[in-house]
């Protein structure tokens, strides 16, 4: 397997006021294409902005990120909203998904980037809405749906327009036992069968348990599980 | 085009504050089309081809000053003079002073300059043949259900009759037409009184007369003839003011109230309150959907398709609640002219008032959504989804 993302030496640091804080520093890490990586370890720690600067949301302090052969910390403002467009799909926590919007038409979203006519942009919604077993809830809102049902749309947008990449941010941290189990299901699913390339951030053993590696983080720098067990 | 379900549906996130902002908005314009056809209306008054050849000749002083009767053959004698005539204020009220009524005493060729106005040949000599007759409007006759034959108490504000009472008996003898409602609609309220048993009835009066009006033969040489009325009386005991029909309608009424900067004072109170709310509106529509602007951008949506969002949003506001108020005012203000029976003339909101109004909706809708668009398009990321925009 190829490294689908390669990052070399990363460094952020955030600045509040007169606050400097670095949340991470001088990380090293590949992550193959078809892998389902789980990032690990306490508040704080800065797995959220490692998943943040993977996915092209936030710019590094220092280092390097190259996804698919791409350097995007050199990609500007633009640039980097075309590429996210195209090349990543991102499920949050909380869903996020547009609460005026029916699900068909969240998942609709990403396609309205795209030069796909109205009629081409439903079918493909409808199928990623079959694809996490939502095809009757197409005209339901999101208070219509329940938290689980929420997360397999938010999925469904994240899958639309058949991205390399999914970055998930706790995906699970918001639902009960069982509709985090259909949710970590779906995305096994999504990358044992479609060969996604997942990296997801998780305070659950149970979730990491489904991925097919888990990297820990503490204060900003990647340690081995033994030692992320000791802190 | 394809973004319009989203801008569409941020509009009406908060349907309440929508629809209330909307109907701040629809209030706003439904008084600007209103008030901008009084104003149409008074800007045009005097504005007609045959407005064009009239020239009014009153006192240099005031409005409210009279002129000697013996002036009226010296101004026909002008070179390039076709016609003059003259006429008084009477002041006119029926039953009660909030009827008033455009009446004037006019001398017997005073339809002779004023072919706007049409009476039939037999009223014409009935008019002439009839002391206390009087010439009305079809449409002041239709709103106090007057007609031919009818004797009519009338009540001068202004002159009362020889012995001290201020009741006029007249009769009407004949109507009068107007060819064109729509620019003529005040000579559809006249009220024509002779002048000469108007001068032998009042005391007040003595042989004077309110206000010449000629007709010139070539409309280019109106500027010649008005100066050259003015030169006969220029250093006597009346001297006076010769201006076409247009500006005279326009100096008089100015003397009355100076409507334009009526309906700009109102109108720009009234739109400064609207961009105040509505500016208020859009701020807060944008400011709760941080973080679903936030979504937007991480989806890949870039800045300055975020910033055209939202001002089309917030045009598409201002857009509708424009349209529906000046759609209201081209519908209430003819209802309501209709139902005053003439006494009010509020004409629908004509292309230019329309114009206008389109125009400052489209104005206003990008000035009250700048601030929010540029505040959705620098929206960070990171810190949106974290909670801390």
């Amino acid at each position: 397997m190829s490294a689908l993302i390669e990052v070399r030496d990363l460094s952020k640091v955030y600045t509040r006021g007169k606050q400097t804080v670095e949340v991470l520093h001088n990380i090293n890490l590949d992550v193959q294409q078809g892998e389902f990586l789980a990032l690990m370890g306490p508040s704080g720690s800065g797995k959220t902005t490692l998943l943040n600067l993977m996915g092209g949301l936030d710019a590094p302090s220092g280092g390097s990120i190259t996804v698919g052969g791409e350097r995007i910390d050199q990609l500007s403002g633009a640039a980097l909203a075309k590429w996210r467009a195209s090349k990543v799909g991102f499920v949050f926590q909380f869903y996020n998904l547009m609460p005026t919007l029916s699900a068909q038409k969240n998942v609709e979203l990403p396609l309205l980037l795209t030069k796909l006519s109205a009629s081409e942009r439903r079918k493909r919604a409808a199928i990623a809405l079959q694809l996490v077993g939502l095809a009757d809830r197409a005209a339901h809102k999101p208070t219509e749906l329940s938290g689980g049902q929420q997360q397999r749309v938010s999925i469904a947008r994240a899958i639309v327009s058949d991205p390399m990449l999914l970055v998930c941010d706790e995906p699970t941290g918001d639902l009960d036992r069982q509709s985090a189990e259909d949710v970590l299901t779906l995305l096994q699913a999504l990358n044992r069968e479609h060969g996604k390339t997942i990296v997801m951030v998780t305070h659950d053993p149970r979730a990491a348990a489904r991925a097919s590696h888990t990297l820990h983080l503490d204060k900003g720098t990647l340690v081995t599980e033994a030692e992320a067990a000791a802190a | 085009m394809k973004y319009l379900h989203l801008i569409w549906a941020a509009l009406f996130r908060r349907k309440g504050r929508t629809l209330l902002t909307l109907v701040s908005i629809i209030t706003a314009f439904l008084l600007f089309g209103l008030l901008d056809a009084v104003r149409v209306g008074f800007d045009q008054a005097g504005q007609s081809a045959n407005g064009a050849r009239r020239l009014q000749t009153g006192s240099k002083l005031s409005f409210i000053q009279l002129l000697p009767i013996t002036l009226g053959a010296r101004i026909a004698q002008i070179d390039g003079v076709k016609d003059t005539t003259y006429a008084n204020w009477f002041g006119g009220a029926y039953q009660k002073p909030e009827n008033q009524v455009f009446s004037f005493a006019v001398a017997p060729n005073y339809l002779d300059v004023y072919p706007e106005m049409q009476v039939s040949a037999e009223h014409r000599k009935a008019f002439a043949e009839t002391k206390d007759g009087v010439l009305v409007g079809e449409g002041l006759a239709r709103r106090f259900g007057w007609k031919v034959g009818d004797q009519i108490p009338m009540q001068s504000t202004i002159f009362p009759d020889k012995n001290g009472s201020q009741n006029w008996p007249f009769k009407i003898v004949g109507i009068i037409h107007v060819a064109d409602k729509k620019s003529g609609a005040w000579y559809d309220e006249m009220f024509l009184l002779n002048w000469k048993y108007f001068d032998d009835t009042t005391p007040w009066n003595k042989g004077q007369v309110g206000w010449y009006v000629t007709h010139v033969k070539d409309v280019n040489q109106a500027d010649r003839v008005l100066k050259a009325i003015d030169e006969l009386s220029a250093n006597s005991d009346h001297e006076t003011r010769t201006m076409t029909e247009q500006a005279a309608m326009s100096s008089w009424m100015k003397q009355v109230a100076d409507i334009n900067l009526i309906v700009t004072s109102i109108m720009g109170a009234v739109f400064f309150t609207l961009l105040l709310l509505a500016g208020n509106t859009m701020m807060q529509a944008v400011r709760e959907r941080t973080g679903e602007i936030a979504v937007l951008k991480t989806l890949g949506f870039s800045g300055p398709s975020l910033l055209g969002m939202v001002l089309a949003e917030s045009v598409l506001l201002l857009l509708i609640g424009g349209v529906i108020g000046l759609l209201l005012a081209s519908i209430i203000g003819p209802a309501v002219s209709a139902g005053s029976g003439g006494a009010l003339n509020l004409p629908a909101a004509g292309l230019v008032s329309w114009m206008m109004g389109v125009g400052l909706a489209l104005a206003f809708g990008l000035g009250v959504g700048a601030l929010p668009a540029l505040r959705a398009m620098r929206v960070n990321i990171t810190d949106a989804l974290a909670g801390r925009a």
